[in-house]
């Protein structure tokens, strides 16, 4: 499976970064050597293999549902790049999403 | 005497309780080493006061004769690790002014055990390299300089910095992450030593997330002894990480000199590849002998799904990451660019801006692979091979205690070697990445010098939640190899 040049444009899109129109080729060409390496895993026969999603080799364990901590708002707010403070209280600020 | 630079973990701590030294004199001539060699880049922040008010707190302790195990021991942290009040970057232009309001599981253990805090080290950004040349704040050079030659060497990566920072003796010891080598690698490369235990020993709690299926935390030391000193205080159960296993934690240094005798050691026949430097091939077989006189047995195994290791790993750590990475959007910390436009065009604008080129790579792949159509076909076939890699190793572990092999298929290169491609790069970690992808502990000792006079490592990998036949091993080797070599550029 090779990459085009639309492709890359799509996956940078949905990755949410930036590419520069001059970057693409680049991109395409670095993402198409690192894509053909991985290709030779198709090689290796893994039917009836189930899929190993981590390492861990006991039972997660559960915790109690209940509140373990809260009323941080300044430490949570502490590294905001913008911020809004207003009667209802203190918030992260962002360009205007709803017209 | 020895100059306080010099000294190892074990020393200091018998040196403080003597109170030959106090920790003081330890925090201030290691500050007075980090700012002589800073031309090495190895940290990005140097926490000068607060080493000092930790030392004066220890030299309280101590003199109250209530000392803890790590007390007046001064470390490095890879800036991977949050640390409360202390900037963290990852390395990265995204995090470059980030100051966390709360502090790993990891350092905050060795806080609490003692340790004297001197900083933060360098790192490949987002600790996504081999090299210490994808920093934002710039390369961590090398210590180590081949024979003849001026040229600056990579210190290896990830925690490129935490192994440079231990080497020219600007700390005891440092913490670091290793997600497909980057603890073991950097140790190689600078001679020193450093292990990636069991996934589930050290809590990932607070430090900044890769790829959450293979990340763990570990040390840097100069000695095996130094390297289970530190594990031991690093390790244990945390509730805040789910994937931190709650087993008991032994004292792992006292593994350390029990020796190999009985001990069953494997040597698999698929990390010989073509075309390996004849040094690591020699080096590897001096090993095999000086395990065998100190009466371990010698055992040819297979793990034959070793080749596609790397291939796989390069699916799976960067799909994790595009989706780990996924957090920073310009919006709750770290850097934003905003150019005008909606919420679209800040986290765009934000994430061009803030990402190096290798970590963009790594979240584009990660997007691919994990995107409609394309996720069983990549991500899916990835994982099953993930799971025969797993099952090479409980197989070979069904007959063997540990497993040797070359830390890395190099000694040190030169900044911008290696560059042309990444896959090129990736190749670093071919020894490495399965231990990773299994969840094994693995250990890098230095064991030689090639014939540039650079340090070559070997490793020792060993069953889960079984560090200490580990470290067994590997002070065997330590103790064959008597390599006392040092690096060109050094504090004292």
């Amino acid at each position: 499976m090779s990459l085009d040049a639309e492709t890359v444009r799509r996956i940078a899109a949905l990755a949410r970064i930036r590419v520069k129109e001059e970057e693409v080729a680049r991109l395409q060409g670095e993402l198409n050597h690192i894509l053909a390496w991985i290709e030779q895993l198709a090689e290796v026969d893994t039917d009836g293999v189930e899929p190993l999603p981590g390492a861990m080799r006991m039972k997660l364990k559960m915790r109690e549902d209940v509140v373990t901590e809260g009323d941080l708002h300044e430490a949570i707010l502490a590294n905001a790049p913008d911020r809004a403070d207003n009667a209802l209280g203190s918030f992260f600020a962002v360009p205007k999403v709803v017209e | 005497m020895t100059a306080p630079t010099d000294l190892t973990i074990a020393e200091a701590r018998a040196a403080l309780a003597a109170k030959r030294i106090s920790a003081r004199e330890l925090a201030e001539a290691h500050l007075a080493a980090i700012e002589r060699l800073k031309d090495l880049n190895a940290y990005i922040t140097v926490t000068a006061e607060r080493a000092l008010a930790d030392a004066a707190a220890a030299d309280a302790r101590i003199a109250r004769g209530e000392a803890r195990p790590l007390e007046g021991i001064p470390l490095a942290i890879k800036d991977l690790f949050c640390t409360e009040g202390i900037r963290t970057t990852a390395a990265s232009r995204i995090l470059g002014t980030f100051v966390p309001p709360y502090e790993s599981t990891v350092s905050a253990r060795l806080w609490a055990a003692g340790a004297v805090c001197l900083g933060k080290t360098n790192l490949d950004e987002f600790a996504m390299g081999s090299s210490n040349t994808t920093s934002a704040f710039g390369n961590v050079v090398n210590p180590w300089r081949r024979r003849g030659e001026n040229r600056d060497l990579v210190p290896g990566g990830s925690s490129g910095g935490s192994a440079a920072a231990v080497a020219a003796r600007l700390c005891l010891g440092a913490t670091a992450t290793d997600t497909g080598g980057s603890i073991r690698q950097p140790a190689a490369f600078t001679g020193t030593v450093g292990i990636k235990p069991t996934y589930g020993r050290c809590s990932r709690w607070g430090i900044v997330a890769f790829a959450s299926s293979l990340d763990q935390a570990g040390p840097i030391a100069r000695t095996v002894r130094d390297a289970a000193i530190l594990l031991r205080e690093m390790s244990g159960h945390d509730p805040k990480d789910s994937t931190s296993a709650d087993v008991p934690v032994p004292d792992f240094e006292a593994a350390v000199g029990l020796g190999v005798k009985g001990l069953r050691i494997g040597v698999p026949k698929e990390y010989r590849l073509d075309g390996m430097a004849p040094e690591i091939e020699a080096l590897w077989r001096q090993g095999i002998a000086w395990l065998k006189d100190a009466g371990a047995t010698i055992h040819d195994i297979s793990l034959p799904h070793t080749r596609y290791a790397l291939p796989t790993y390069y699916i799976v750590a960067p799909a994790e990451a595009s989706s780990n990475l996924a957090r920073y959007d310009g919006v709750r910390y770290g850097l934003r660019v905003d150019e005008g436009g909606d919420l679209d065009d800040l986290y765009e604008a934000t994430r061009g801006a803030g990402f190096g080129a290798e970590v963009r790579r790594r979240i584009l792949i990660g997007t691919y692979v994990l995107s409609a159509g394309y996720y069983d076909a990549y991500y899916l076939k990835a994982q099953r091979v993930r799971a025969l890699i797993q099952r090479d190793f409980d197989e070979a572990f069904r007959s063997v205690d540990a497993i040797l092999t070359p830390a890395t298929p190099s000694s040190a290169f030169a900044i911008g070697e290696k560059q042309d491609d990444p896959v090129t790069m990736y190749l670093n970690d071919v020894f490495t990445v399965p231990a990773n992808l299994a969840g094994l502990p693995g250990i890098s000792v230095p064991a030689g010098l090639d014939a540039a006079g650079l340090p070559l490592g070997l490793q020792v990998l060993g069953r889960a939640f079984d560090e200490e036949t580990v470290f067994r091993v590997a002070a065997a080797i330590e103790a064959a190899a008597a390599f006392d070599a040092l690096p060109q550029v050094r504090a004292a």
